[in-house]
């Protein structure tokens, strides 16, 4: 009974949980309520991926209506990888956020904050799961609203303009990305993905549909944040409630890749979007602006939150590199650094927040020494920040290795160089604040800094240490990843 | 002569890209937060039109299975666009919301009276 | 006992050791016996592993697949273990000699700096015993990392700033062009398992795309400092003299000109570079930078810099003697890493004790400190002496061979090198010893009693230790020979014969 409901139950967990939460009003016990639905779906997106790989993909007919007239819960290979990571990401951090957020949000908020933390989950896991393009949309709506009023929960009131701003651009993007659907169901009378995705194949001459591909495109840019439509991310990344910021990083712009890979490939058809439109060179170009712009923005940045932040950017880049290049192994390289990035950047910054939770600052010149003071956690920085950088025996590096076996397949050394270039500025903006973390005499702010919580510092090493492992042993990373990108080769089926 | 027939004939969609174009226009262009959601709200209602005007017959009837009743409407976008519809709304009451929490902490729901203050949104200005 | 557990116990004693020595944080004694017992530890299993392969054992072993065709994977070979060898045999004499300078100096933050070099000696093992190119990068980046810390140990702005240069350039060189190269190995080849005879042979790259990419790999391991990339060896002479003695003259650097060596026999293969050439180039710039360091060399009056440039002239024997690519060239090649590091060695372990109990660093200011420290300044002789090529010192040896293996390769320019070379090393050398020796020190005239300030005693018996190995190898080349001619499977008798018998020709 229940090994049935699994998809539905992916959603509808976080759902009530979220009810549950903002019933309660008091931050501990919502804290709790979060926990446990968090854990639960974590356990159900573990059971869904484990079923996919032994038994092909799902689908769930929600309310028993048969698609593609009802909606469509459809799980394969490559949304059990996404619904793994969110699920991950967001049961991982709940014990560091329980004591990041008493000290960060007022206690009548507090309740509140995880609401929305439940409610952006399901959004996020509702992108993932569904089957159908105007589900789809409404999801992510839900994630989009909950994500702008968690951002808005932050202590600075700069954190209330970022959120409007993201507010802003997130709409737009997501009101493109429903023009694009609308026009899609003009031309062929369907929303279910997998129906879509036969009937376009008659139609895809017409220039309607070019039109829906390029809203659609341009509209799940905005959320992933694909430079240069990347203005909103910096500002609602640094002034976000630390919690929300190691979330929204590791997760939110991952799902809207996979939404992204899912039209491409799976919607459209590759022969499609890159054989008869010309969408490699457009992705290539604006992937390296972005991996080159975005970090050098980075390392002139002074709040390391903003620093993360523009280095996110950066790194989007080269998962939409992955996808520009549309082989198997390039694919594969922009699938696992989706997975590889989350878990890099949910390390960093979960450092960030106990830097943030013992000294109430993170400008580099104000932490200069920090690492002598806290030489544990900020250990932890540099592991993730070598990880970062793609340094081998890390999560990085792996990425890094497909990408530039797959430029080397095509014979395109240049994009190789391009490639390991952009990670020499990795290598400036890191390193820039490694020195300054460590080899500077520590300053009044930070001789003055008190011990981080236990349980925070350890779930920060987790992440880290979750970095070195998928560093060595891919299995989970690196060979699901290429299982999907198999999948998404062939095609709609 | 055919071509103004042919443009005519879609006067629907010429509706729609004028309210979407306006409606972008507005958030670029304005600098009041509110004003900028009021654009924001009419471009969304374009999509709306978008949605429901292809689905509307010249003399269909209600989708109902019975006698009488053929060469029916579809009904499909009428229940997207409801559901749009709401998000469009909650969209919005969360951006007065935040319009609203903005006015408290700087006094001014002017952009530019904002960014003087605050230099690190200010466009291509990073600290 | 298994070969391949002994490998794993050679890496995990020196990582085991950077474990525990910050507990021992409050406790400098405690601290300092577990720096010196994983030493001695790890030198008795490199040992262990070289009765294995001089039994003819090629220990090898898959430790994870981390990727389909890229795995985590050893394999013990006689150029790997000879370095090995070197480096656990020369950090046991480091670390008595760390534990004089580091409290005769009283240098702050002396716990990170032990955990610091446990783990680059962890990673000099892991290059030594890497069994494809993929293992081999990652100890070369995690050997990279952690010199860092010890580069910008003193935390001053100049420390800074020379770090940053060392860490950039080392960075820069291995991620833009060895990556690429270890990359296009494995699409041109489908392997990167290094194997005997390589495995680019059969890979239809042309002539000049061989040149291209042999000129990737030897630019891009940065370590071995061949001209232009050179720039980091002097900038990290700013570490203390511990680190630039063991690290900037031993295990850094030779991991640097190991991984030319290894790629030269293991990747390209001696056949495919004698058919096309491919190396030549490299051969070409390695014995301009013999000559050009050496130059600089003269100019230098800092006494570690001086020595910093002479490494740099004397790393690109190797990497010349290795792109000359002969098999005889290739045992001078692996013969000079070892005479070069115990050689260079005695003469950093000098410039730090006369830092350490004179506070001199310049050259200019060395009048007369043979007397005050007369064993010192012997040790110096002996290490300047074998590095010049003279019997009965280790340095001769190498020279020799990678002499008669530029003759058999037709390549008798490089003899040239080699003299001039020689001549060079006379010059910028000597004139320190009999400065030190036949110059009055200043302030005092010719027959005054000058009185004797040695460095401390554990300063003093390693350099003792490691001025003895240059005679003691020096004697027993013919172990050493046996061993490297396992690697270029030249026939034994030829291998065993010594300088001054009939040994040309094949």
């Amino acid at each position: 009974m229940i090994g049935e409901n699994l998809p539905a139950l992916q959603v509808i967990l976080p759902l009530f949980g979220a009810i549950i939460a903002a019933l309660v009003r008091r931050g501990d016990i919502a804290w709790l309520v979060t926990l446990v639905t968090g854990v639960a779906t974590l356990m159900v997106a573990f059971a869904l991926l484990v079923k996919v790989l032994a038994g092909g993909p799902i689908s769930y007919e929600i309310g028993d209506w048969v698609p593609p007239i009802g909606i469509e819960y459809r799980v394969d290979v490559i949304n059990a990888y996404v619904l793994v990571l969110v699920s991950v990401i967001a049961a991982v951090i709940l014990p560091y956020a329980r004591t990041s957020i008493a000290l960060e949000i007022r206690e009548e908020r507090r309740a509140w904050f995880y609401t929305m933390y439940l409610l952006c989950l399901c959004g996020l896991t509702g992108i993932t799961i569904t089957g159908d393009a105007f589900n789809a949309f409404v999801f992510l709506e839900v994630s989009s609203l909950s994500t702008y009023t968690m951002i808005a929960l932050g202590r600075d009131r700069r954190a209330l303009i970022a959120a409007y701003q993201y507010l802003i651009m997130g709409t737009i993007g997501a009101t493109f990305y429903v023009i694009g659907v609308g026009l899609l169901l003009v031309m062929t009378g369907t929303l279910n993905l997998v129906d879509l995705s036969t009937r376009l194949v008659e139609v895809e001459s017409t220039r309607t549909v070019s039109a829906a591909l390029a809203f659609i495109v341009v509209g799940i840019s905005l959320k992933l944040a694909l430079f240069p439509l990347h203005v909103w991310l910096p500002n609602a990344y640094a002034y976000a409630p630390s919690v929300a910021t190691v979330f929204l990083a590791a997760t939110a712009t991952k799902v809207a890749v996979y939404l992204l890979l899912r039209f491409l490939f799976s919607v459209f058809g590759a022969h499609f979007a890159f054989g008869q439109l010309v969408l490699t060179p457009m992705l290539l170009l604006l992937s390296v602006a972005a991996m080159f712009g975005a970090s050098i923005v980075a390392a002139f940045q002074n709040n390391l939150k903003r620093m993360l932040a523009y280095s996110s950017v950066a790194q989007i880049g080269y998962v939409t590199l992955g996808i520009a290049l549309a082989t198997a192994t390039g694919l594969t390289g922009g699938i696992v650094h989706l997975f590889n990035h989350a878990i890099t950047k949910a390390a960093l910054f979960l450092v960030l927040g106990i830097v943030f939770y013992c000294a109430a600052t993170v400008r580099v010149e104000d932490l200069a020494g920090l690492g002598r003071r806290l030489p544990v956690t900020m250990a932890g920085f540099v592991v993730a920040g070598l990880s970062l950088i793609g340094v081998p025996g890390t999560a990085g590096f792996i990425s890094k290795w497909y990408l530039v076996a797959a430029a080397l397949e095509k014979g395109w050394w240049w994009l190789a160089v391009l490639v390991v270039a952009s990670s020499l500025i990795a290598v400036i903006y890191v390193g820039r604040v490694v020195e300054v973390l460590w080899f500077r005499a520590p300053t009044e702010t930070v001789a003055a800094v008190r011990d981080p919580p236990t349980v925070m510092v350890a779930t920060a090493w987790l992440m880290v240490a979750a970095t070195v492992y998928f560093g060595i042993d891919t299995n989970l990373t690196a060979g699901v990843a290429s299982l999907a990108a198999d999948s998404l080769l062939q095609g709609p089926q | 002569m055919n071509l103004v027939q042919e443009i005519l004939a879609h006067y629907n969609h010429w509706i729609t890209i004028f309210l979407m174009v306006a409606g972008l226009y507005v958030v670029v262009a304005r600098g009041n937060m509110v004003k900028k959601l009021v654009g924001l709200s009419i471009f969304q209602t374009s999509v709306y039109l978008l949605y429901l005007s292809p689905g509307k017959i010249l003399g269909g009837t209600p989708p109902i299975i019975g006698e009488g009743y053929s060469g029916y409407a579809n009904p499909l976008p009428h229940v997207l666009i409801l559901t749009a519809i709401v998000v469009g709304v909650a969209t919005l009451s969360l951006g007065l919301a935040l319009v609203v929490r903005i006015n408290e902490a700087y006094g001014t729901i002017e952009e530019d009276e904002i960014f003087e203050t605050e230099e690190q949104f200010q466009p291509g200005e990073d600290e | 006992m298994n070969a391949g557990l002994l490998v794993i116990l050679a890496l995990a004693i020196p990582t085991a050791g950077a474990a525990l020595i910050p507990l021992a944080h409050r406790f400098p004694n405690l601290r300092e016996t577990i720096t010196l017992v994983t030493a001695v530890a790890l030198l008795f299993v490199v040992m262990a592993l070289l009765g294995d392969v001089l039994g003819g054992g090629h220990p090898a072993f898959v430790l994870t697949t981390v990727v389909p065709g890229l795995d985590l994977a050893f394999a013990v070979e006689p150029l790997g273990m000879l370095f090995g060898v070197i480096a656990s045999t020369l950090w046991i004499a480091n670390s008595v000699y760390s534990i004089g300078y580091m409290r005769g100096n009283n240098e702050p933050r002396q716990t990170p700096f032990y955990v610091c070099f446990a783990i680059a000696i962890a990673s000099t093992i892991g290059v030594a015993f890497a069994g494809n190119l993929f293992t081999l990068f990652l100890f070369y980046e995690i050997l990279t990392i952690s010199t860092y810390p010890l580069v910008a140990h003193k935390g001053n702005e100049e420390a800074r700033v020379k770090a940053r240069v060392y860490i950039l350039l080392l960075m820069a060189t291995s991620m833009l062009l060895l990556l690429p190269a270890i990359v296009w190995t494995w699409v041109a080849a489908g392997t990167i398992d290094f194997a005997a005879g390589g495995i680019l042979a059969g890979a239809g790259l042309s002539a000049g795309l061989l040149t291209v990419l042999y000129t990737l790999y030897v630019f891009g391991i940065g370590k071995a400092a061949v001209m232009p990339v050179h720039f980091w060896l002097p900038a990290a002479m700013v570490a203390p003299t511990p680190v630039s003695a063991l690290l900037h003259a031993v295990a850094v650097v030779k991991a640097g000109v190991f991984c030319v060596v290894k790629v030269t026999v293991y990747v390209f293969g001696l056949d495919l570079l004698a058919e096309t050439d491919a190396s030549d180039l490299i051969a070409y710039a390695a014995g301009g930078t013999v000559i050009l360091a050496s130059l600089i060399a003269l100019n230098q009056d800092n006494l570690k810099r001086r020595l910093a440039y002479s490494t740099v002239s004397q790393l690109s024997y190797v990497v010349m003697a290795a792109a000359i690519a002969t098999p005889l060239a290739i045992i001078g090649a692996a013969f000079h890493i070892l005479a070069h590091a115990v050689s260079k060695i005695t003469l950093f372990f000098a410039a730090g004790s006369i830092y350490t109990a004179a506070r001199l660093t310049e050259v200019s200011q060395l009048d007369g400190i043979g007397r005050r420290m007369p064993l010192t300044m012997t040790a110096f002789l002996i290490g300047a002496l074998s590095i010049i090529g003279l019997p009965p010192l280790v340095g001769v040896w190498s020279k020799w061979w990678i002499g008669i293996g530029a003759v058999d390769g037709d390549q008798t320019w490089a003899v040239a090198v080699l003299m001039i070379s020689s001549v060079l090393n006379v010059a910028y050398l000597l004139p320190i010893v009999s400065r030190g020796f036949f110059l009055p020190p200043p302030g005092t005239a010719a027959g005054d009693k000058v009185r004797r300030t040695e460095a401390p005693l554990p300063m003093a018996l390693a350099i003792g230790a490691t001025a003895t190995l240059c005679l003691v190898l020096f004697l027993g080349a013919n172990t050493i020979q046996t061993l490297l001619a396992m690697i270029v499977a030249v026939p034994a008798e030829l291998a065993g014969n010594l300088p001054g018998g009939d040994s040309h020709g094949r």
